[in-house]
């Protein structure tokens, strides 16, 4: 399969795009999301106070590049990475979806999220916020360079840690 | 009558925690009159207010405090509350202002908290005198190396008295910057723990609980390249040592395994990174001499200055500082620090070093809250099951490991002392 042309990317193939993950993240399938990602992807939360912070000058909360991302997918997927463990159940709402820019083999879209989760105690999380996403065009279809989910709250606070992803 | 607070007979061998102190919402009344009034509390970084006007606002101790660099470059602290009827003047986290015009009914004053102006001030009478009603700055503010604490008690011993021990460790983080300068980086992190803030004091330097608790960082770290076979006879990867530094402050002190910006390099820096962590450090020889560099660049110290405030000088530097919200939760808030003169290629590894372990986002941080989270769980069993074993190295003299509890020993033992009104130790 050769990569198809960006502008004949369309919404509904990043939507399309954007539910299956949302679906492997909730089912914590994450090999096989990590099949959606290239090879040089990175996975950012910025910091609540610096949200459009670059992180090579600001503390993020995450910043992995893909070996990070590996390494936080072998974590996550062993019974020792303790604040995962047991592990949270999400559920993740996906919606406004826009395609905001296209270059080369690439195009910028941005969608709103809220991750509901939930641990122990009955405890609830609603994650809220924004994602953009960089997505190339390969030749396995529409795949991940980048994923930047911005949270709207001002500081973490109740939600603890982000440990799993978000 | 009530149990002591603490057991600590060091003729036994013992030392034991009365977990009533991490539960009981009276001990942490207590506490906010007989610690956190009584000793110099960590307020902020001077570089974060770097030029004139710049202002933060903060919670220290429990109070709103407005910190500012004024007009003639002097740095202040308000207590952020209005003196007409006590609104919360700045509402902003940061920024630069010349005036803070408080929203209710207009009184407006400049950075140096002299009130300048009153709406409609002719209905007040002869007496009233806007001179009198300047914010109130914090009783005591005192600074080391950059390093800005507040004292809301009554006649504070100077700042660097109370530092003891604590400001050679802090020398040591200076160090690492030719120019003495060091910088809160951008972004902060602000997370919840529903715990007693005394348990992560523990935590920031137990070095015991590494093995346990954090195997999937240890396998990332292994997997890149970095050994973390535990020597014989160690809980560590590496040697280390726990230390008193005088009146509660205390350090755990490593040879370093796991990278260090300035100046150790690791295989996860990459290989281009090498020349330039190899300048940073011949900078170091050059600057401090052979034995001194050796020091700052080749040993990992988790300092506790007594009694909220964290610095772990390791795989980067981190400032952390936490406040309980309650007698089961904290507010932590931490940041990044690093030389003022760091290159951009530097400062992105510092950031990418810290986040491989630390933050609500990291891959150990969060162990260690669920950690703090269980221990606090298992705490309502307090009536039942009374102590908690603080007593590792007590069997030997001389020299304690990191693995050691002397450390934790040296915070409880002035943590009492302070509570019980014995003489703090
Ligand atoms: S309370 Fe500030 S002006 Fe009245
Ligand atoms: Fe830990």
């Amino acid at each position: 399969m050769t990569a198809a042309p960006i502008d004949a990317v369309r919404r509904e193939d990043v939507e399309a795009l954007f539910f299956e993950e949302a679906a492997l993240l909730d089912a914590w399938r994450l090999d096989d999301w990590l099949g959606l990602l290239t090879d040089d992807a990175r996975y950012l939360v910025p910091p609540n106070d610096v949200p459009d912070g670059d992180p090579r000058d600001t503390l993020f909360t995450i910043a992995d590049d893909i070996r990070r991302i590996r390494g936080r997918v072998k974590r996550l997927n062993s019974a020792e990475a303790h604040a995962e463990s047991p592990r949270s159940r999400t559920r993740r709402m996906v919606s406004n979806v826009r395609i905001v820019e296209r270059a080369g083999d690439e195009l910028v879209a941005e969608a709103n999220f809220i991750v509901y989760r939930f641990r122990r105690d009955e405890r609830i999380g609603e994650y809220v916020g924004r994602y953009r996403y960089r997505l190339r065009s390969t030749g396995e279809g529409l795949r991940i360079a980048e994923r930047r989910a911005v949270l709207d709250c001002e500081e973490l606070g109740g939600l603890g840690s982000v440990s799993f992803i978000l | 009558m009530d149990r002591p607070f603490i057991v600590d007979e060091p003729d036994k061998e013992r030392f034991r925690l009365n977990r009533r102190v991490l539960v009981d919402p009276e001990i942490l009344e207590m506490e906010h009159r007989r610690i956190f009034d009584r000793c110099w509390i960590y307020l902020g970084h001077d570089s974060e207010i770097p030029g004139n006007g710049d202002f933060r606002t903060r919670n220290v101790a429990g109070r709103p405090v407005l910190l500012v660099r004024d007009a003639e470059g002097g740095v202040r602290a308000f207590l952020n509350t209005c003196r007409h009827r006590g609104t919360m003047v700045c509402r902003e986290r940061e920024g630069n202002r010349t005036r803070f015009t408080c929203l209710y009914h207009g009184w407006t004053y400049d950075n140096r908290g002299t009130l300048t102006h009153v709406p409609g001030e002719e209905a007040y009478g002869g007496a009233f005198d806007k001179a009198d009603f300047s914010l109130t700055e914090v009783p005591a503010l005192e600074e080391y190396r950059g390093f800005r604490f507040v004292h809301f008690g009554d006649d504070p011993e100077p700042l660097a008295d109370y530092l003891a021990g604590a400001k050679e460790y802090l020398d040591l983080v200076v160090d690492q910057s030719p120019s003495a300068r060091l910088e809160i980086v951008s972004g902060t992190q602000e997370y919840d723990i529903r715990a007693n803030w005394k348990l992560l004091v523990e935590n920031s330097f137990d070095d015991y609980h590494l093995h346990a608790t954090h195997s999937t960082y240890l396998e990332y770290m292994k997997d890149s390249g970095v050994s973390v076979r535990l020597p014989k006879g160690l809980m560590m990867p590496a040697p280390g040592v726990g230390r008193s530094l005088g009146n509660g402050h205390a350090v755990v002190d490593n040879v370093n395994f796991r990278g260090r910006p300035v100046a150790a390099w690791i295989p996860l820096y990459g290989e281009e990174a090498k020349p330039e962590i190899e300048a940073i450090r011949a900078e170091l020889v050059a600057r401090l001499g052979e034995e001194r560099a050796r020091r700052v660049a080749d040993t990992n110290r988790n300092l506790v200055v007594f009694p909220n405030l964290v610095i772990n000088d390791g795989s980067a530097v981190t400032v952390r500082t936490f406040w309980p919200t309650a007698v089961d939760r904290m507010r932590v808030t931490a940041w990044a620090l690093g030389p003022v003169e760091e290159s951009e290629t530097s400062r992105a590894r510092r950031l990418d070093s810290f986040l491989t372990f630390y933050g609500p986002g990291g891959l150990a941080t969060p162990d260690d809250v669920e950690a703090l989270e269980l221990v606090q769980g298992g705490l309502a069993t307090w009536r039942e099951t009374e102590w908690s074993e603080i007593s590792r190295g007590m069997n030997k003299t001389g020299e304690q490991l990191n693995t050691d509890e002397l450390h934790l020993r040296t915070f409880w033992r002035r943590w009492n002392a302070l509570m019980t009104g014995g003489d703090p130790a």
